[in-house]
């Protein structure tokens, strides 16, 4: 095991949390302010995913396909938005499970449906396929050092919309006392189908820049669904920071645990032992992360809201 | 409709559904359709899952999204112990039982020093844990599962008691039906369920009237999971194939929407709910492989409109004045 | 005083950052006597309730009641001792009926409820008392109505049961008559009145006909300290009492 080795699996870790975090800034602001859970939000990472292929195989140019697909994932959020969960925003977070739960199973088979049901591919361009030399002599796609790229991009490009813009402001008066906001003459509703457009968009991203790397396929937004709302609550729903964090942590501890737990308890069991644990421990090293996080601050480790 | 009509009327949709499924047997070759008694083994099977949930979810107030798990660890635990040779119902019953148990417990231990949301969400990541323990459980099968050869025995000492009639364990599933649906109308109308069901409606004030409400809720918790184990038992001998799958999370999903479905703190209602649920999907899956495009849309029109569930229908909940 | 005092506050002090709401502060209550704690806003009233029923700990001093020392002692400890309290914003259990409300209050006093058996509808050890409590508050005929269909002034007398069916030595009223018309304040008067005698009680309340129609004893606070205590005629005719409330523009106040 060399320090090269060991370095890769931590951009690999890297890339996972940017990704994560995408998706889970989007999961927290949306519960922060509207107070909703939405199960439905991996639906629209692979809406995005799907959509880029669409687009990337139309214009033959990856960028482009992005770049058409973002719009029309934000169509689609809101879309969504309108129609289906307006009317759960006064209800409950049992109702607001098991309705977004309902769209989830209209929304793979919609998919199924619209695009069939094997999954697809999406071709990468000549200049994002190759690899670079890092320092370590490290060999790295490029592909994957640009999703890091993109990923602290958006970091920094919400810090500033929240910290320092109008909109922002009003993001962060509606998530502190919605009553209030709306009492002062916010308009509540639009507030809130701008912040639901935009966590659409942040994860319809995130499905856009993990298709070329595995496939766009029915069903790929439930499983890293759960890691992002593991995500959330280890960092304190509401807290962008917090999920920046709690992502980075999560994308890191998975990566290098599916990478290393197995030559780590080959040095304590032996081979068949081993080939069972690892895979079964590193899956669940997220969850004991979360457990430990919980046990100490159940509000996570960034709870912004004051109760 | 007078009270006492309203009540007899929910009296009688439970007697004349559960001598449906007992008659099931019997009058499902004699309509030409034998496989109606695979689908009502089906229903019961859930049914038992959903009794188990809707105590701590109908009369608790506790929204565990991952009781899928419980069942899995019943079933399991009767397909490795089949899978090594040990076909002793006497072995594995009572193992499956207690293994649901401690899981429950040691779940609900941590899950329940949470509210609200985290609640939810703890309990979904603790049950995703024992499905990747599945999933990864290579020597049973992983994502295949495991199939089971022999039921199992109930002989003991030098008494044959090997049940392999498909029909005798139908009527063992639905007697044992019948013993939990019993036993959690006495644990709901005892001291022990009025304590639980007004932790739901004012925990604080529980506790400041001087009751412990945690090791209430927890003990709750523990029995909803053993019976959820049960569950998992009787499906592991109905349908002898056991996969990681039946804990998955939409499984728990389901199982939450067969309470919701059939009226959350009624004692009937998890029953019709299954049926309903289960009932539903055959049909609509007969008539288009896409049919979770309707299904979807109905589940939700369901959350936002049907409050009162299937039971509602029939007249208000007996505490309910 | 000839007897000794069922609860006894010594030097209490409670601060929260840099406000003073209790502040060195000494009171007595007489076993069987109804003893009223008033005055102006900001007082520090619902302080002292807290500190009394145990819900917030006190910066400094002692309270004693029975002889005990509770100062340290949490919430549901000094309910177990006898310490009952009933709170100023009602807080029931809303879809139960009146009489599990009351059945809850008087399960409490088990050691523990993991009795899984028999139904607790009919379970004469709940039933009895929870039926007395029901009783001595005047609600009996209305056991088997849901408790948030109640009307506000029976909410605020099921409170009163709730804490009654506890079998307490000492009953702590945190403004019963909060929110009531004076229909419902006069039958709240009648109810507290005919508990006199069965049970102590240390009423916190701003409705000056209703405290001087009950109490035995008056003790008036003003920022975090007692100021005078005694007799309703006492308290009338003291100078530093008339002055704290005229001083407030309530001269209304003290009929």
């Amino acid at each position: 095991m060399s320090v090269a080795i060991v370095a890769e699996q931590l951009l690999n870790g890297l890339q996972l949390g940017v990704l994560l975090f995408l998706l889970a800034a989007g999961l927290t602001l949306v519960f922060g302010i509207m107070d909703l859970v939405n199960l439905a939000h991996g639906s629209i990472y692979m809406v995005g995913a799907f959509l880029a292929a669409t687009f990337t195989g139309w214009t033959d140019f990856f960028v482009l396909g992005v770049l058409l697909a973002l719009p029309a994932t934000l169509v689609a959020g809101l879309v969504v938005e309108v129609v289906a969960l307006r009317t759960l925003y006064a209800r409950g977070h049992l109702d607001q499970v098991l309705a977004t739960f309902g769209l989830i199973l209209f929304f793979n088979e919609a998919v199924r449906l619209v695009w069939g049901p094997a999954g697809l591919a999406v071709p990468l361009p000549q200049f994002l396929s190759t690899a670079v030399t890092l320092p370590l002599g490290i060999q790295y796609p490029v592909y994957r050092l640009a999703i890091i790229a993109v990923g602290i991009a958006v970091a920094v490009g919400l810090y500033w919309l929240v910290a320092r813009t109008r909109l922002g402001m009003l993001i962060r008066a509606g998530a502190s006392n919605r009553t209030m906001a709306g009492a002062l003459g916010v308009d509540i509703k639009l507030l809130f189908t701008l912040v639901f457009g935009l966590g659409a968009m942040l994860a319809g991203l995130a499905g856009m820049m993990v298709a070329p790397i595995g496939l766009a396929q029915v069903g790929m937004g439930e499983h890293v669904l759960i890691l992002a709302f593991v995500v959330i609550v280890i960092g304190g729903i509401g807290s962008i920071r917090g999920a920046f964090v709690a992502a980075l942590l999560t994308g890191v501890i998975d990566t290098m645990g599916r990478a290393f737990l197995g030559s780590l308890l080959d040095l304590f069991l032996n081979p068949v032992a081993s080939s069972t644990a690892a895979p079964a421990l590193s899956s669940m090293a997220v969850y004991v992360l979360m457990a430990v996080v919980l046990f100490f601050r159940p509000q996570g480790l960034f709870a912004p809201r004051g109760g | 409709m007078d009270r006492q009509t309203l009540l007899r009327g929910r009296t009688i949709v439970a007697a004349t559904f559960l001598a449906l499924c007992g008659a099931m047997p019997v009058l499902a070759p004699a309509l030409g359709e034998p496989f109606y008694i695979q689908v009502f083994a089906r229903v019961m099977l859930w049914a038992i899952a959903a009794l188990g949930l809707n105590l701590i979810l109908g009369f608790g107030g506790m929204v565990s999204f991952g009781h899928a798990a419980y069942i899995g660890i019943g079933g399991y635990t009767v397909a490795i112990l089949a899978f090594h040779g040990e076909t002793s119902a006497w072995v594995q019953w009572p193992l499956a039982l207690v293994l649901s148990g401690l899981a429950a417990l040691a779940f609900g231990a941590v899950s329940l020093r949470t509210r609200g949301v985290y609640f939810i969400m703890i309990t979904l990541a603790f049950a995703q844990m024992v499905y990747f323990l599945g999933v990864s459980a290579s020597q049973y099968g992983s994502n295949d599962g495991l199939n089971i050869r022999r039921r199992s025995d109930f002989s003991i000492g030098g008494l044959d008691l090997t049940v392999t009639d498909p029909v005798a364990v139908y009527y063992i599933v639905f007697a044992l039906l019948l013993l939990v649906l019993w036993g959690c109308g006495r644990i709901v109308r005892s001291r022990f369920g009025m304590v639980l069901r007004a932790s739901q409606s004012n925990d604080t004030r529980l506790q400041s009237l001087g009751i412990p409400t945690y090791r209430y809720r927890l003990a709750a918790f523990v029995l909803s999971g053993v019976i959820c184990g049960l569950a998992g038992v009787l499906t592991a001998n109905v349908e002898r194939y056991v996969s990681p799958d039946m804990m998955d999370w939409p499984r728990s999903g389901e199982l939450i929407f067969m309470v919701l479905l059939g009226g959350m703190g009624s004692l009937f209602g998890p029953v019709l709910g299954a049926a309903a649920y289960l009932i539903l999907s055959e049909v609509l899956s007969s008539i288009t492989e896409h049919w979770h495009i309707v299904f979807g849309p109905f589940l939700v029109l369901v959350v936002l409109f049907a409050r009162g569930g299937l039971m509602g229908m029939f007249g208000p909940h007996e505490n309910r004045k | 005083m000839s007897a000794a005092p069922l609860l006894a506050v010594r030097g209490l002090m409670k601060s929260f950052g840099g406000l003073v709401a209790t502040d060195d502060l000494w009171l007595e209550v007489a076993p069987g006597e109804i003893h009223a704690v008033i005055g102006p806003n900001g007082a520090g009233k619902t302080t002292l309730v807290n500190l009394l029923s145990g819900f917030a700990r006190p910066d400094g001093g002692t309270i004693t009641f029975d002889g005990r020392d509770i100062t340290r002692l949490a919430a549901a400890q000094r309910a177990r001792l006898g310490l009952a309290r009933a709170f100023q914003i009602t807080s029931i259990f809303r879809d139960m009926t009146a009489a599990d409300n009351v059945a809850l209050a008087v399960q409490a006093r088990e050691t523990h409820a993991f009795r899984f058996w028999r139904a607790a509808a009919t379970d004469p050890v709940l039933r009895g008392p929870a039926a007395a409590a029901l009783a001595h508050v005047g609600l009996d005929a209305r056991a088997d109505v849901l408790a948030g269909t109640l009307a506000h002034g029976e909410q605020r007398a099921l409170e009163i049961a709730m804490a009654l069916a506890t079998e307490p030595r000492l009953l702590l009223l945190d403004e019963p008559m909060a929110g009531m018309g004076p229909d419902e304040s006069q039958r709240m008067v009648a109810l507290l009145r005919g508990l006199k005698g069965h049970f102590t009680m240390l009423l916190v309340e701003h409705d000056m006909d209703a405290v001087f129609a009950l109490a035995d004893r008056i003790t008036v606070l003003v920022y975090g300290r007692a100021i005078a205590s005694g007799t309703p005629d006492e308290i009338r005719a003291n100078a530093e009492v008339r002055e704290a409330y005229l001083g407030e523009g309530e001269a209304e106040d003290v009929p």
